[in-house]
């Protein structure tokens, strides 16, 4: 049988990873239900509204970014337009030209865009050292690895693999310590922080009332990204805005809880723009990239709710397809249930058409997710667009197991050939097979209990 | 309604549903001609082949105008919630899941032992089916069988977690599917229980499959079953 991806990748995934990856999330799916349970009184009106905000804010895109735009250029922040990752990455090289001509360090703080459109790659071809400076994301780095969740990158990994890549980076005598590895990490950014003309972030929400940037953080290195280097690049998918500040307390405690089980993040960041005249320090310049990159087209199409996304990794955590396979399994940025409907929807399901079948439609993702997105409903829709569009081959011939379903009469005979069955060969009976029984005829038939009473 | 799997391999389920049923004071119809709610298509993408099942289903039982009534929230799901995605100006069908319609309906808080001979004291980890919390479950089959005097419920970790099933993803995606089955057998031998109950035979097909395989000790039964048992025949 033709296996689909993400089943491939399974079975060549170390049991010792698949461990890491399900304690993590049990764990953090845990710690989300205790911090959202203590900071709403009514969780599900919370997500509700914060559902009903951002669809407001899709239905208002034209009105919201424009607005953001004025906003953020009276605060001194320069915004620029990207189509797509190419325009994205061009427009950010450019920055960097213009104030760090001869290259040098370039430092990061975590953002899932920048990762959407390979920005590093591209930094680093155009001579620019590119450090990433969230831990996780920095293991990542050193690793030449790719994160395997958008919230925690390394739950795939366990504390001695890190611990050996620290040693043979030579960041300080080996140590399986946390706190240990963590200072050996500090002490090697804190001097690229110091040597970086140029910062680069995502954010977590752009307020169009304000042009106000927020980016919450748990390790501060956001915070030297935002403010020690000269320039700030900020990068946003443009459904991250939202209209008002008020918005904002229940976003942060809805992101906040769902994405590390917190009250509140260790850091919240409103970047309001660049150094005053009369301030010390800051950056004098900030940027803000505003990305597309396929996201107009999914709002005009059928997966228009994953753009309520606010990407807290929730329905990663809850997920047993998941907690089985780790992010990787799903060969794109953005992995989890929140992945096998938004690669497809970016990047079109010819690419990604066997994506939506890695899920049992458990629907725990809808479940947690703190802007309601119906991910089961969509991933039932991605299976019926790959269908039509011939895209994925099934191993059971549906319309021939339909045309039985049509006539009590053909119902009736096909079950009784059911035994005969067991003898034939067939894809999906293998594939159950190799790892479980099949089911046997247990105990009275129904039909027959039944006409014998009547 | 009777689902495909009581029909094919698990009669003694849709055996127990109809002496519960009647049990409660209903009588029960069943449609001969009753086939497939067409959820294994549907599922797939195939929703056009989906369609032929569900056209069926309501030309034949949906057509008689009385509640219907399903051991399996899957299905009862399939009809009431996936019926309108398929047709869109279709109104939820009145399908009930029977836990949901003896408690939510029928007002059932506990179930009237009336059998004379005791069974013997056993300890349920009741598997909780997904598609029971995406119809609006609130552990109504539970109430039911934890009602039972001989019953002791156990607790288990992750017990909302999904078994694993998933329809065809049992078979296309079998390692994946085995894994997170055996996670959930695993927590479930942890917590000391005797036997598995659930009100889905797809969920209880693939532990079971599972179960069989590994030579574990443990079995599985549908919760009609726990409740037939208190019928004094």
């Amino acid at each position: 049988m033709n296996r689909p991806s993400v089943e491939k990748f399974a079975r060549k995934l170390p049991e010792e990873t698949t461990n890491s990856v399900r304690s993590a999330s049990v764990a953090k799916t845990g710690a989300r239900t205790v911090a959202l349970s203590e900071a709403f009184d009514d969780l599900g009106a919370a997500r509700t509204q914060a559902a009903q905000i951002k669809d407001f804010v899709l239905d208002n895109l034209p009105n919201l970014l424009p607005q953001l735009e004025l906003k953020c250029s009276l605060n001194g922040i320069e915004v620029h337009w990207a189509k797509d990752a190419a325009a994205a990455n061009k427009i950010i090289l450019d920055i960097c030209k213009t104030n760090a001509p001869d290259g040098g360090v370039v430092v990061k703080a975590k953002s899932m865009a920048t990762e959407e459109i390979h920005l590093n790659k591209y930094l680093i071809k155009a001579g620019y050292e590119v450090v990433e400076t969230d831990l996780g994301e920095f293991v990542i780095q050193i690793d030449n690895d790719t994160p395997s969740h958008i919230v925690t990158p390394i739950i795939h990994k366990t504390r001695k693999q890190v611990a050996k890549s620290f040693e043979r980076e030579g960041l300080g005598p080996y140590t399986e310590v946390p706190t240990e590895l963590a200072q050996q990490a500090r002490n090697h950014l804190r001097d690229k922080f110091r040597q970086a003309k140029i910062g680069i972030s995502g954010i977590n929400f752009a307020i169009a009332e304000s042009g106000r940037l927020v980016l919450v953080e748990n390790e501060g290195n956001n915070r030297l990204c935002t403010t020690a280097p000269d320039v700030h690049i900020a990068i946003m998918g443009l459904e991250k805005v939202l209209p008002n500040e008020t918005d904002l307390p229940l976003f942060l405690k809805l992101l906040a809880g769902s994405a590390t089980g917190q009250r509140m993040t260790t850091y919240v960041h409103m970047v309001s723009g660049p150094r005053r005249r009369d301030e010390k320090d800051g950056p004098k310049e900030v940027h803000l990239v505003i990305l597309d990159n396929g996201r107009t087209n999914i709002l005009n199409g059928p997966y228009r709710e994953i753009l309520r996304c606010i990407r807290c990794g929730a329905c990663l955590n809850v997920c047993p397809v998941y907690r089985q396979v780790s992010g990787h399994a799903y060969k794109h940025v953005y992995s989890g249930p929140l992945g096998a409907v938004l690669g497809p929807a970016l990047e079109g399901i010819e690419k990604l058409p066997d994506l939506a079948k890695a899920s049992t439609l458990c629907g725990a993702c809808e479940e947690v997710c703190p802007v309601k997105i119906p991910i089961p409903r969509m991933l039932l829709q991605l299976r019926d667009e790959a269908v039509r569009k011939g895209l994925i081959k099934e191993a059971i011939p549906w319309s021939i197991f339909a045309m039985g379903t049509t006539s009590g009469f053909r119902w009736r005979m096909g079950l009784k050939l059911l035994p005969m069955a067991g003898l034939a060969r067939h894809p999906a009976k293998a594939g159950w097979e190799e790892f479980k029984d099949l089911p046997k005829k247990e105990g009275r038939d129904f039909r027959k209990w039944w006409n014998a009473r009547s | 309604m009777l689902t495909c799997l009581c029909d094919s391999f698990y009669g003694e389920a849709g055996i127990a549903t109809v002496r519960v049923l009647e049990h409660a004071g209903c009588e029960v119809i069943f449609d001969n001609d009753q086939t497939c709610c067409g959820q294994p298509p549907f599922n797939s993408g195939d929703w056009s082949a989906a369609r032929l099942s569900a056209g069926h289903l309501m030309r034949t039982v949906l057509s008689h105008g009385d509640p219907v009534v399903t051991p399996s929230a899957s299905c009862a799901a399939m009809v009431r919630e996936c019926y309108p995605i398929l047709y869109s100006d279709m109104a939820h069908p009145k399908v009930y899941e029977l836990g949901e319609y003896l408690v939510q309906h029928l007002r059932m808080k506990s179930w009237p032992v009336t059998v004379k001979q005791k069974p013997k004291p056993v300890k349920v980890a009741f598997h909780t089916s997904c598609h029971g919390r995406g119809i609006g479950l609130r552990g109504e089959q539970q109430q039911l069988v934890a009602s039972l005097p001989w019953v002791e419920l156990v607790p288990f970790e992750q017990g909302d977690q999904c078994c694993g099933f998933g329809g065809a993803f049992a078979a296309t995606h079998g390692s994946i599917s085995a894994g997170i089955g055996m996670e959930k057998l695993k927590n479930i031998k942890d917590s000391g229980a005797d036997i598995i109950v659930g009100g889905d035979m797809g969920c209880l097909m693939q532990l079971n499959g599972l179960i069989t395989r590994h030579k574990m000790d443990l079995e599985v039964r549908h919760f009609s079953q726990l409740l037939a048992e208190a019928i004094e025949p």
